[in-house]
């Protein structure tokens, strides 16, 4: 069986020339979930919105391949690339204020997307809808249907968003930190919806964090990214016990522990860093797109 | 939206009275022939220069008194509300369909078609606005048609460049990103995620604009450009009350202030609409 996504030497520049992704590799198998873990700027997000097809302008494919479900997305155009992805994947996005349309009511974005691009009748969505948000644990439905998205509390938002994008059974959702812009006490409400609705549903998952606590609790796999570059992957119990990478080591190091959390709390070996900043010129220097 | 959720926010004093005079204004136009007390064109000698009904001199029925012809002033700002409103609703409204189309397409668009649009703009607004107002209906002969023309093609910019910005911020929105993931087309997207969001902005800018339009429908008059003379337009009857202003003051106020009151009344409406329509501020 096919990979659910499985991306393949995936590079992208900047205009002025400038690597935001690596080389990256990585694969999810159909009902895992592989987190994507590191720090602001090291391409995770940019991995993920690439998959779903909505890089900003600026930044440019130069080689790699995606492919969803064996399907190489490169081959397709643009059209059966947007239906594509618009059938097999969604999308949890960061922040549930800015991810639901502010003058449309909650019922209507997101039956929308089940009527209009999977051609579900107005009934069959209603009651799909209806069954996700009880899923996600909404005991008022009725009223949260009619609710427009600023009546509406952060993690209610983020329920909501959660239902909409299981209700047309994706084979892959990508979340985008989906719990960053949350309370402390709603993000474990949301990271245990999000696996319960992952084992229920059997979804592939592509977890953007930057949490390694996250990852321990949501995912199967992981990829460590430094830099738009891959430098770890392991399954997530071996990251944990053993990691090889030494900037894999820094950021477990770096986690604050309940136990003792100031003397936990270290920044990153700077000669790490300096090790992998180099190691990355080196590879720059010598780096040419193979296409494009 | 909800009955009920007007009905517990309350109309603001601001919508009321706004709403009001515009309200009066525009059914006294409409109703013009039935309101007015006297016929807004028939001149008597003998009536000339009456003052309005407080002061001595006074004869019943011409309320705001009449003009050095003997018309009566409050029948003649009563037609010339038709063609004050007939020209700002015409003349706003396309002015607003032009803008904000452009500029929801240069917004959400960007790339070549926001540089394009933008350009022109950008040159439209170097025109001084009275004087291009002129010089086009002096190009396309007088009448209510050239005036209303004239007025949208000056204005429409005003809406575009507020519809561009708005679409813009718009179009960097996770819910449009989240569209256009879904599979949705760019126009779809456009009319049905960006559009509604920048709607409260259209009607404010809509409703402020129909007072610009009176504004210059009565700047040309005054410069007796507008339409034909024998009808009484706000404009027309400020120019020939400016003539008289030392024997007969009212022939100037009045006007002055039904168009102060009805310019107002349009700028505030748009605001008290767009707050109650906004939904950040809803």
């Amino acid at each position: 069986m096919s990979a659910c996504l499985d991306i393949r030497g995936l590079s992208a520049v900047l205009p002025n020339g400038q690597r935001v992704l690596r080389s990256v590799s990585l694969s999810v198998q159909p009902g895992e979930v592989r987190a994507l873990v590191g720090e602001s700027g090291a391409g995770k997000t940019m991995i993920g919105k690439a998959v779903l097809g909505v890089l900003p302008k600026s930044v440019r494919v130069v080689e790699g391949e995606m492919l969803i479900e064996g399907e190489d997305l490169g081959r397709l155009d643009a059209k059966a690339r947007r239906t594509l992805i618009g059938a097999r994947t969604a999308l949890i996005p960061q922040d549930p204020l800015t991810a639901l349309n502010p003058s449309r009511r909650i019922a209507s974005q997101m039956t929308d997307r089940l009527v209009r691009i999977l051609g579900w009748s107005g009934e069959r969505a209603d009651k799909r809808i209806r069954q996700l948000l009880d899923e996600v644990q909404i005991r008022d439905p009725e009223r949260v249907l009619k609710s427009y998205p600023h009546e509406l509390s952060g993690g209610m938002r983020q329920r909501v968003l959660i239902a909409a994008a299981f209700a047309a059974e994706p084979r892959l959702i990508v979340a985008d930190e989906p719990t960053t812009a949350l309370d402390v006490t709603v993000q474990k409400q949301i990271l245990r919806l999000i696996a319960q609705l992952q084992r229920d549903h059997g979804t592939a998952i592509l977890f953007v964090t930057h949490d390694l606590g996250v990852v321990a609790k949501v995912s199967q796999k992981v990829s460590v990214l430094y830099a738009g570059k891959v430098v770890e992957e392991a399954e997530t119990a071996q990251l944990f016990a053993a990691p090889q990478h030494g900037y894999t080591r820094a950021l477990i190091a770096a986690t604050p522990r309940y136990t003792d959390p100031y003397a936990s709390l270290k920044p990153v070996d700077e000669s790490v860093l300096a090790g992998l900043t180099a190691e990355i010129a080196a590879a720059d220097k010598e780096w040419r797109p193979s296409h494009g | 939206m909800d009955e009920a959720r007007i009905a517990r926010r309350g109309l603001s004093p601001r919508l009321w009275l706004a709403g009001g005079w515009l309200l009066l204004a525009l059914l006294a136009a409409i109703f013009a022939p039935l309101v007015a007390p006297q016929d807004p064109l028939a001149q008597d000698l003998m009536l000339e220069r009456l003052p309005p009904f407080w002061l001595d001199g006074a004869e019943p029925g011409y309320w705001l008194g009449t003009d050095s012809l003997g018309r009566d002033l409050l029948s003649r700002l009563i037609f010339g509300g038709r063609i004050a409103f007939i020209v700002a609703f015409a003349a706003a409204t396309s002015a607003c369909l032009i803008g904000s189309a452009l500029g929801l397409i240069a917004g959400y668009f960007g790339g070549w078609a926001d540089r394009i649009i933008s350009r022109v703009v950008d040159v439209w607004m170097a025109f001084p606005p009275v004087l291009f107002a002129i010089l086009l209906v002096a190009v396309l002969g007088t009448g209510l048609s050239s005036v209303i023309l004239a007025i949208a093609i000056i204005d429409w910019t005003r809406f575009c460049r507020v519809i561009r910005a708005g679409a813009m911020s718009q179009a960097r929105m996770d819910y449009v990103e989240s569209a256009r993931i879904a599979g949705y087309g760019r126009i779809g997207i456009m009319l049905r995620e960006v559009l509604p969001n920048v709607l409260p902005s259209v009607l404010a800018l809509l409703s402020l604009e129909m007072g610009i339009a009176v504004i210059v429908e009565a700047i040309l008059s005054f410069v007796n450009l507008s339409i034909s003379t024998d009808d009484p337009t706000w404009g027309s009857i400020i120019a020939e009350g400016r003539l008289s202003i030392h024997q007969a003051w009212w022939v100037l106020v009045f006007p002055l202030i039904t168009l102060i009151l009805t310019v107002l009344s349009f700028s505030q409406f748009g605001e008290a609409l767009k707050a109650r329509f906004d939904p950040v501020l809803r």
